[in-house]
């Protein structure tokens, strides 16, 4: 080593902390109570009844928001078929076309109070609504705006219809990006809207829809309905919605699908997930590692595709946990509105709650639990990343949807163990494989029972790319020229 | 009027490599209103709009050049990006509708309601298209299920430098018809505009300057078809000419010209009012297969 | 949380028996070839990722005076005179000198027949002098010809010889080769530490930059070093994410801690943090110090200086108000 450096420490900075870089808040303006959007306007429930929305990662309440009752609903709906029947039907293709550029460029022109305003009340990081949430969602609005005048290119017919008022319920996760899945294809194949979101996610919707008046979209044809698990019921069993979309629980999902039996209504369902992410021997094992964290820490976890299931060849499960726990160490929890935030806040108590509750039967079923050092903020509802070993699959953790920071790892042997264990779910939505096989990527992917397959890669999401699941996973496609059948009667 | 303002008239030069050059011949020619007896007459009635460039050989050279060189990036961007540029198009359109309604009403001798409506047709028709890019292949690209264990997927791929004669008339509708089709593909362009109306492609070369569309993606030529249709057809690195703005006797013979490099030559009478369809894109499209087996 | 509070033994299957390496060409293809692949796809994500990072305040503060503590202030051009190599290594001993607070350099970094100079201008400050040897940049001589270039440069004075590999040898597979003349010039540098430059522009694949880093920590390379400056592309930040994955690797299975040096293309203060949030999120902070990462630049140096100087009084500065040697 040189001499000469004077009185060299080895180390010059023990934890170079990167100091607080928040992102300013001032650029949105949150009103203090909140209407419902029915045919062009916001207005209060038919009964006057509010309920607070909070930030998660400080418990404060950002607003009140009003809860859309059974009035409100069948408000809503006769607005979206007035609308529909008058305005959206026999407006020409490349007329709604126009109208949903519009949005996506304001969506894109107000992208930093977008992206503020979903990280202060979904508790998600901000360098995720940033470069991730809002430009997908813009874009989404952009690729379907493409398809309004060309329905009959999409090889559904040449004259493919719309089916009228789309009833759209949609979960916490994602929620102005859901709203976007929902929205986009639907107006596009013709249909009109009411959408309902997240009980504890309401306020991008709302932008959204005052972001619908900007763009001087016709008065209902799309509506917001603010509310709780109820008025998503009662959005979906009323008579005049033809079509039902609904992403969320499994559980609720298939409640859903028991309601509208007989009703003749199509039902399109994205619900949860417990994907397998595959690693082989020869998986190029630092973009595995990362595939990995992203795969389950991305967005907390709360994401129906995560890859929650760890399957590692038993080959290299040492070295592939070592340098797991490794990166997992790096991993930045705390404010979601400091831009070098890597973990963000869990979106509700109770969604903690279950987080909590399935993490201590993983410890008291057997396997190994592994947390890193984590200082966890006083107020607010958080979760540190966390990693079972030891995990079969008996147990909980590696059947059940967490929804959390929580990975389970479990071993294989062979490729075809790996097939058949990560087909062991009613699951089947997702899988990741990572390996420098290409043909053994192709012969796995052919093999998995899920209807998005990442190889090399996780958790990619495009406007373009068809998303859905296999079996309890749901039904229908989001995304792609496949996306528009769901709205279109084809 | 005594108290009205001369007016600064505007110099058109041609549009290659995203620059606005002279022709490097120095040659320029007057482009004049419809003449009496011809279509519309209107009040300008054969008297002189401007002088447009006339594009010598060595530009149409240079031209090709510049579309080659810009070809390697706009391909390679992705289909959003091109999507976003396309409709930035549209948006710089809109803004300058007045300005190419006026163009066409005096080129054309219209009225002003026609020209209008031709303009907003035209923008339309670019909107149209900008929705394209990231759905062509999923209309013309495939899996294919062939007998065997492979993963057999067909992708369509934009074909390379694709020369354009744009047609006389509808003045921008046209040319906007024949040019966004090359462009949203991820093709890049040499346009040779109408001969006697010339002037809303130049118009249109500004949008194109302003509007984020990389340097040499569409180049744009003013002069003599005659004259310049020739050295694109037989160019050995244009990958495709357009012949819609040459009559049939003409077009004949650029097709023997064009078979030299056995480049992809076509000629499409389109009704201009209808619904193009996807005959242009898939025409300057070429479709690569590519095999690979799936095995443990 | 961090990197290095995780203490778990290290299993590497990849890296195999580093202590005694058999030197062919076969063995050392089944060590090299063995390695895990690289997505390139995966690490343009990770690094696009780490350059969100937002550095404010104390934190760019501290980044700024380290990223000009690990400057190689560098000058290697056919038209260097003795003038230019003392002008540049005063201010690489005070590179402000309105402001005596700026520490100095790590290094001047010259061509052999300059070191002389270099030496006497940095006589009694801690400014190393690092000399490019061995047919800089191409590397195309022969071996006796490259090693007396690398005694010319120690004995001249040299602190550190920043060697370049033959890359055509390494291209065409002859591993033992690039192998042997690493190991022959670092036996030339006696004292001297050696850099090993992998030019990685020339190497073209993300699979071939983690190859060379290993065949040159395995034949003793005290630092690998991107590029040379004489070849577009030169540094990048995903070459050096590769590189830094390795050396952390590498000391996992050796127990040997090498440097990494990034060189050429570095210009903006903003560049170089960016570089040193890869080295932090990557290797480790343990590598966050002049003796484990060096910038090899030129204009960077005032970047660093003007952008210290907006911290301190809050305004921008101008080229004017920095010296330009």
């Amino acid at each position: 080593m040189p001499q000469k450096q004077g009185t060299p420490a080895l180390q010059d900075i023990a934890d170079w902390a990167y100091a607080p870089a928040p992102q300013a808040t001032d650029v949105v303006r949150i009103a203090p109570e909140n209407g419902l959007f029915i045919g062009g306007e916001f207005v209060p429930a038919a009964d006057g009844r509010q309920f607070a929305t909070v930030n998660p990662a400080t418990e404060e309440p950002l607003a009140q928001v009003a809860e859309a009752g059974q009035a409100d609903v069948d408000r809503a709906v006769a607005a979206a078929a007035a609308a529909y029947e008058q305005v959206w039907r026999p407006m020409p293709g490349r007329e709604r076309a126009k109208y949903l550029y519009r949005i996506a460029r304001i969506i894109q022109e107000r992208a930093r109070e977008f992206a503020v305003l979903e990280s202060l009340d979904n508790g998600k990081p901000i360098r995720e609504s940033r470069d991730v949430d809002v430009p997908l969602a813009a874009a989404h609005f952009f690729y379907y705006a493409g398809w309004a005048d060309k329905l009959e290119y999409a090889g559904l017919g040449p004259a493919p219809q719309p089916l009228g008022v789309a009833g759209q319920v949609i979960p916490w996760n994602f929620p102005l990006l859901m709203a976007a899945w929902k929205l986009a294809p639907a107006l596009a194949a013709g249909n009109t809207c009411v959408l309902k979101p997240a009980e504890t996610t309401p306020l991008t919707a709302l932008l959204l829809a005052e972001v619908c008046q900007q763009a001087g979209l016709p008065p209902g044809v799309v509506n917001v309905l603010t509310g709780d698990g109820a008025a998503g019921a009662a959005l979906v069993a009323h008579p005049g919605v033809r079509k039902v979309a609904f992403t969320g629980s499994t559980e609720v999902g298939k409640e859903i699908a028991a309601a509208v039996a007989g009703t003749g209504k199509k039902l399109t369902l994205e619900l949860g997930g417990k994907a397998a992410n595959i690693v082989f021997d020869d998986a190029p094992v630092d973009q595995a590692v990362e595939g990995i964290v992203g795969g389950i820490f991305f967005n907390q976890g709360h994401v129906c595709c995560a890859g929650s299931r760890l399957l590692v060849q038993e080959s290299v499960a040492e070295p592939v946990l070592d340098r797991l726990r490794r990166r997992v160490a790096t991993l930045r929890l705390g404010d979601p509105l400091d831009k070098n935030t890597d973990v963000g806040a869990i979106n509700s108590r109770a969604q903690l709650d279950k987080i909590r509750e399935l993490s201590d039967s993983g410890q008291e079923e057997g396997a190994e639990r592994w947390s890193p050092p984590c200082e966890l903020p006083e107020r607010g509802f958080w979760f540190p990343p966390t990693i079972f070993t030891g995990v079969s699959q008996s147990h909980r953790i590696a059947r059940e949807e967490i929804f959390g920071p929580v990975l389970s790892v479990l071993t294989f042997r062979t490729p075809e163990e790996a097939v058949a264990k990560a087909n062991n779910t009613p699951y089947g939505l997702s899988a990741g494989i990572w390996t420098d096989k290409g043909s053994r990527i192709l012969w796995m992917a052919k093999r998995l029972r899920a209807g998005v397959v990442w190889a090399n890669t996780f958790n990619k999401f495009d406007p373009a790319s068809p998303f859905g699941g296999y079996r309890e996973s749901g039904y229908g496609r989001e995304g792609g020229r496949h996306g528009l059948a769901a709205y279109l009667d084809a | 009027m005594p108290d009205e303002r001369l007016a600064v008239r505007k110099t058109y030069k041609l549009f290659i490599g995203g620059a606005f050059p002279r022709s490097e011949s120095g040659r320029s020619y007057p482009v004049h209103g419809p003449r009496a007896g011809q279509r519309g007459g209107g009040e300008r009635g054969g008297g002189l709009l401007a002088f447009a460039a006339q594009a010598s050989r060595k530009d149409a050279r240079d031209a090709v050049k510049a579309a080659r060189g810009a070809f390697g990036g706009w391909s390679g961007a992705t289909a959003y990006n091109r999507g976003q540029v396309l409709y930035r198009v549209a948006e710089m359109l809109e803004g300058r509708a007045a300005q190419f309604t006026a163009e066409v009403a005096a080129a054309e001798g219209v009225s002003q309601a026609a020209a209008k409506a031709q303009v907003g047709a035209a923008i339309d028709r670019w909107v149209w298209y900008a929705g394209w890019p990231d759905k062509v292949a999923q209309v013309a690209g495939a899996p294919n299920q062939v007998a065997g264990p492979y993963l057999n997927v067909s992708t369509p791929e934009p074909t390379g430098v694709v020369a354009i004669l744009a047609p006389a008339a509808p003045s921008l509708l046209g040319l906007v018809s024949v040019l966004a089709p090359v462009i949203a593909t991820g093709n890049t362009a040499v346009l040779v505009a109408s001969q006697d109306h010339p002037l809303p492609a130049i118009t249109l070369a500004e949008v194109l300057a302003t509007s984020d569309v990389p340097g040499g993606v569409v180049n744009i030529l003013t002069g003599d078809q005659a004259e310049l249709a020739p050295v694109l057809a037989g160019h050995m690195d244009v990958d495709a000419i357009d012949l819609t703005g040459a009559g049939p006797d003409r077009a004949a013979d650029l097709e023997r010209l064009a078979a030299g490099n056995l480049k992809r030559a076509f000629r499409v009478d389109d009704d201009w009012s209808a619904d193009p369809g996807t005959r242009r894109l898939l025409l300057l499209l070429e479709i690569k297969t590519v095999w690979h087996p799936a095995g443990i | 949380m961090g990197i290095d509070s995780v203490t778990q033994p290290a299993a590497a299957p990849w890296t195999g028996a580093v202590a005694d390496v058999a030197t062919s060409d076969v063995a050392l293809t089944q060590i090299l070839h063995g390695l895990p692949g690289v997505d390139e796809v995966g690490v343009r994500d990770r690094v696009a990722a780490l350059a969100t990072r937002s550095i404010k305040n104390q934190a760019k503060m501290a980044a700024l005076d380290l990223a000009i503590r690990m400057v190689d202030l560098t000058t290697l051009e056919g038209a260097d005179t003795p003038g230019k190599v003392a002008a540049m290594s005063a201010k690489a001993r005070r590179p402000d000198p309105q402001d005596p607070a700026v520490p100095p350099v790590a290094a001047v970094c010259v061509y052999p027949d300059l070191v002389e100079v270099a030496s006497r201008a940095v006589r009694g400050s801690p400014v190393l002098v690092a000399s490019v040897a061995t047919a800089f940049p191409s590397g195309r001589a022969s071996l006796a010809v490259k090693l007396a270039d690398t005694r010319d440069a120690v004995a001249a004075g040299a602190d550190e010889v920043d060697m370049v590999i033959d890359r055509g040898a390494f291209l065409s597979g002859r591993y033992g080769q690039v192998f042997g003349e690493i190991q022959a010039v670092r036996e030339a540098c006696g004292p001297a530490h050696l850099k090993v430059i992998l030019e990685t522009g020339e190497l073209a694949t993300l699979d071939n930059v983690a190859r060379a880093s290993w065949l040159a920590m395995l034949a003793g390379a005290d630092f690998i070093k991107t590029s040379t400056g004489k070849v577009s592309p030169a540094s990048t930040p995903q070459v050096a994410q590769v590189m830094l994955s390795a050396v952390r690797d590498y000391e996992l299975a050796a127990g040997r801690q090498v440097g990494v040096k990034v060189a050429g293309g570095i210009r903006t203060a903003k560049d170089a943090i960016r570089y040193l949030v890869l080295v932090n999120e990557t290797a480790g902070p343990r590598w966050l110090t002049p003796d484990r990462f060096r910038i090899g630049a030129s204009s960077l140096l005032n970047d660093l200086l003007m952008q210290r100087s907006k911290q301190l009084t809050g305004q921008y500065a101008g080229p004017d108000y920095f010296t330009i040697d």
